[in-house]
């Protein structure tokens, strides 16, 4: 029993380390994560799938995706999307959305900002080209609410694109053609949303009552 | 200064003519029996219009000041417009009593009934709703704490002060003290918008501060009547104490509650408004100023209750009324907190030079200094606290920002004059005045230099776009998915709740017609397509440089056309007017269809721009997909929307016909230029003359 309270807890710190949560931030989120897989090892897909809360969000899609796709393990270039996803992984994903620190020097935060918007990145670009091309973008705002209607979330696409081409790329001569927006274009326009204050769930350090077990799959 | 000579030429004629008119009506009465008196041709009636007369002038005076600092720049540049209105208005106090009339004095009726509400409404009308409720805790512990501690504290410690003085000071007990405390201890809301609109600070300290000088009204309201008992009774007991207690809260939600209640009946009403587009504003106005009054009927917080009022309406009276209709409401509420704000501060000025006033010293520096010292203690205290909570910390120069701009001001000064019977009020005025003078005369000036010495962040200049808000609400869902999937029910998860419920129940009751289901990105688009589009219209040109930091759009065409395009363009706009962005809450932001577009001018830029188009796009070749940069709309007199990108005609779901786009860019000329050139212009030009009297979809 000691021995493997002990290795648990040399097995936390290691992930501590890794992701930047806290150990008792990992406690509770390997709790939920035990909830999630049914006490197994590894989520799939159906398992998070299968969370009721979910069902109405109009990016469910994306959002479950977004946990099995290499790119966000932060593990240099791999692309592609794995079927099961272990603690360390969930954790890994997690970690976008740790609030900032608050001594945080400038550059630290510049890290984070860079970091989360690499996350949002990546959820645009399904096909992992680098890119978010103008396809990529409509479908995405299709997805997302289909009370928007097709024609209307076509312009709403084609005007974002035209906004984002006009703020990066002013000075396109006439035969070019803008491919999409690149990571750079990213950050640039949405520069002035601040992420690394935005992007965040409170993950509580104690073990409250808040995470309700009551709704979870079975 | 010709205006002052007239004011009081006038009082002075009037007093001559007073008796010289009753004299007359007698001679009259007189002689009509004994011999007819000649018609009279000419005769001067003052009394008739006397007191619509003196309030129309004092207005006209107040306006011609505030005129009058926009012609010299230097002076409105250090200070900032209150201090300059109160020193006009001590001026004016002055020669008033220099020639020995009675000055109007800042009555509290005329105060709280008339003055204030423009001001609460428009500041609650245009509050920024998400920053308010993100930072709504942070706001509340400042405001309830907050002025309760410095209640207390500056009570106190005037108590003990006053009792160390001896002498004139003695008579002072805890109870007066404590009421003196709870008087000056509030921030103003009038003063605080005055100052810190002019220094375009960043969002998260106006709203901080601001947002604390609103909700502290019940505070102060509960206080204020708490002590002013106590100090008749003269005892307090437990009970009593807890009463009061009991008393905030049922201030505060009582007057929200109000609010509420005319805030939905006024979106309610709204929706029936269709075919009475002309009254209106006259709804939201009126809802609003009675659930000011209702609130103040029962002694709940009326600033409390017109803020809910406003914030409660908002959103469906927008989605409801026409946009004339909402450029008027946006007109009237600037325009009448503009006044208001500038009566105030010359009345300030004015009560100053003729109250009676009883001066001492000590009472006076301890007060001034107590206040700063408390706010500072106050702040300081509380930020430690609240960071352990927040996200975003609040870092030292926040904390110093919103301590020094806690700003007192004429609520403070009403306050002090609404008490009867207290042998110590004409101290306390002085030392409310010294307090209000102090405060936004130094703190008033110094903050601006100490926002650009301490570096502090500014206002984001630019507008929305429309990548901005997508990824907001996206992030918005995607918060929302993760807390889910954490099983943590936070924040974000019960705004989703809200919302949802929001748009499943509600927006059904208050939203005339389809626009009811409209979702929210729908409705950001085509108010941004609207204002792209009418933007374009006045400019008379497509190409937005990024100078115009409203226009995105942007032409592809090659340098030296460029060039030719720029000088023309330049030329063009020098003979439009050109609005200068100045830095006032009272002045509209550039709102395109504030200009009445007459026909004959908007047909000229139409075909001005349509033969422009022609000469000087260049035609982006192929493209495999289809082209971001390029999209034409075209009208329909059947209110339909066509998209020409793809070549196929479907007709877009028919939006509210107002919002119809004119084109955005030239096309990808597939021939579309020649025949389109005439038949657009006629629609469009149909299309304008719709946008200009948006009516419902009939």
């Amino acid at each position: 029993q000691q021995q493997q309270q002990q290795q648990q807890r040399r097995h936390y710190e290691e992930l501590a380390h890794k992701s930047g949560f806290s150990t008792e931030q990992i406690k509770n989120l390997h709790k939920r994560f035990r909830q999630l897989s049914g006490n197994k090892e590894t989520i799939s897909r159906a398992n998070l799938d299968s969370i009721p809360a979910l069902a109405n969000n109009p990016i469910k899609k994306q959002i479950i995706d977004a946990f099995f796709d290499k790119r966000n393990q932060r593990q240099d270039d791999e692309v592609g999307s794995l079927e099961e996803i272990g603690l360390e992984q969930f954790l890994m994903v997690m970690s976008h959305f740790r609030p900032p620190a608050h001594k945080s020097g400038e550059e630290e935060r510049q890290a984070a900002r860079r970091q989360k918007l690499r996350f949002l990145f990546n959820m645009h670009d399904t096909d992992g080209d680098g890119i978010i091309t103008l396809v990529e973008y409509r479908k995405e705002l299709l997805s997302k609410s289909g009370a928007i209607g097709h024609q209307a979330a076509k312009a709403i696409a084609d005007a974002a694109m035209l906004e984002v081409a006009s703020t990066n790329a002013p000075h396109m001569a006439p035969d070019d053609f803008y491919e999409g927006i690149t990571f750079e274009h990213f950050q640039q326009i949405l520069k002035g949303l601040e992420m690394e204050s935005r992007m965040h769930i409170r993950f509580l350090d104690v073990d409250t009552t808040t995470m309700r077990c009551g709704k979870a799959t079975s | 200064l010709l205006l002052f000579l007239f004011l009081f030429f006038f009082h002075q004629g009037t007093q001559d003519n007073d008796t010289r008119a009753h004299g007359d009506e007698e001679h009259q009465q007189g002689n009509s029996t004994a011999h007819r008196k000649a018609f009279p041709v000419l005769s001067f009636n003052y009394e008739y219009v006397r007191k619509p007369f003196e309030i129309s002038l004092w207005i006209l005076l107040a306006l011609l000041m505030k005129l009058g600092f926009h012609v010299i720049p230097r002076v409105s540049h250090v200070v900032p417009e209150s201090c300059l209105l109160i020193f006009v208005g001590l001026l004016v106090g002055g020669v008033i009593k220099a020639i020995r009339q009675t000055a109007p004095v800042l009555d509290t009726d005329l105060f709280f009934l008339y003055l204030l509400p423009p001001i609460i409404l428009d500041a609650g009308y245009f509050l920024p709703i998400r920053p308010f409720t993100e930072n709504l805790g942070t706001i509340l512990v400042f405001a309830v704490v907050g002025t309760l501690w410095n209640a207390f504290f500056v009570g106190g410690a005037m108590y003990g002060v006053c009792q160390l003085e001896g002498g004139q000071l003695r008579g002072v007990d805890l109870l007066s003290c404590l009421l003196f405390g709870s008087i000056v201890s509030a921030v103003d809301p009038v003063a605080v918008l005055a100052v810190f609109e002019e220094i375009h600070i960043n969002e998260l300290l106006y709203i901080l501060v601001f947002g604390e000088s609103l909700l502290n009204d019940a505070v102060t309201v509960v206080l204020y009547h708490l002590f002013e008992e106590f100090s008749h009774a003269g005892v307090v007991t437990v009970a009593d104490a807890l009463l009061g207690g009991l008393c905030f809260f049922v201030v505060s939600c009582g007057g929200i509650l109000v609010g509420a209640i005319y805030g939905l009946l006024g979106a309610f009403t709204s929706r029936f408004t269709s075919h009475t587009r002309v009254i209106e504003p006259l709804f939201v106005f009126l809802y609003s100023y009675m659930a000011y009054l209702s609130a103040e009927v029962f002694h709940l917080s009326g600033i409390m209750s017109l803020i809910a009022c406003g914030v409660v309406m908002r959103p469906y009276v927008e989605a409801n009324i026409s946009h004339k209709s909402y450029t008027t409401v946006k007109y009237f509420l600037k325009m009448w907190s503009s006044v208001s704000e500038t009566l105030i501060f010359i009345f300030l000025g004015v009560s100053t030079v003729a109250g009676p006033h009883a001066w001492n010293w000590t009472f006076v520096i301890v007060t001034v200094v107590l206040c700063l010292v408390s706010r500072v203690l106050g702040v300081v205290g509380l930020t430690f606290v609240i960071n352990k909570f927040r996200i975003v910390k609040l870092t030292k120069k926040d904390q110093f920002i919103v301590a020094y701009g806690g700003l007192r001001g004429a609520i403070a000064f009403s306050l002090g004059f609404l008490l009867t019977g207290n042998k110590m009020k004409d101290l306390f005025l002085t030392a409310i005045i010294t307090l209000i003078f102090f405060t936004v005369f130094v703190q008033g000036m110094t903050i601006r230099p100490l926002v650009e010495l301490l570096e502090v962040k500014k206002k984001r200049e630019c507008d929305g776009s429309i990548n901005e808000e997508i990824h907001t609400q996206f992030l918005d869902h995607l918060l929302v998915g993760i807390e889910d999937i954490c099983g943590h029910y936070g924040h974000h998860h019960w705004k989703d709740k809200l919302s949802r419920f929001n748009k499943a129940y509600v927006k059904k009751w208050l939203i005339a017609g389809d626009r009811s289901t409209e979702p929210q990105l729908l409705s950001f688009y085509n108010k941004m397509e609207m204002k792209q589009a009418m933007m374009m219209v006045e400019s008379g040109g497509v190409f937005g440089q990024n100078e115009r930091k409203n226009t995105r759009l942007i032409t592809v065409i090659s340098k030296s056309r460029e060039m030719e395009v720029r000088k023309m363009l330049h030329s063009n706009m020098q003979k439009n007017r050109q609005r200068l962005r100045s830095y006032s809450r009272h002045d509209l932001m550039m709102d395109p269809f504030e200009d009445d577009v007459s026909e004959v001018r908007f047909r000229k830029q139409r075909v001005e721009m349509e033969r422009r188009m022609s000469h000087y796009l260049t035609v982006p070749a192929k493209r495999p997909e289809p082209p971001p940069s390029v999209r034409r709309v075209a009208f329909e007199p059947a209110h339909r929307v066509y998209t020409y990108d793809d070549g196929e005609g479907t007709p877009v779901e028919a939006r509210r016909n107002a919002s119809n786009p004119v084109s955005l860019l030239n096309e990808s000329g597939r021939g579309f230029q020649e025949e389109e050139e005439e038949e657009k212009e006629e629609e469009q030009f149909k299309a304008l003359r719709r946008l200009s009297d948006p009516g419902p979809k009939s």
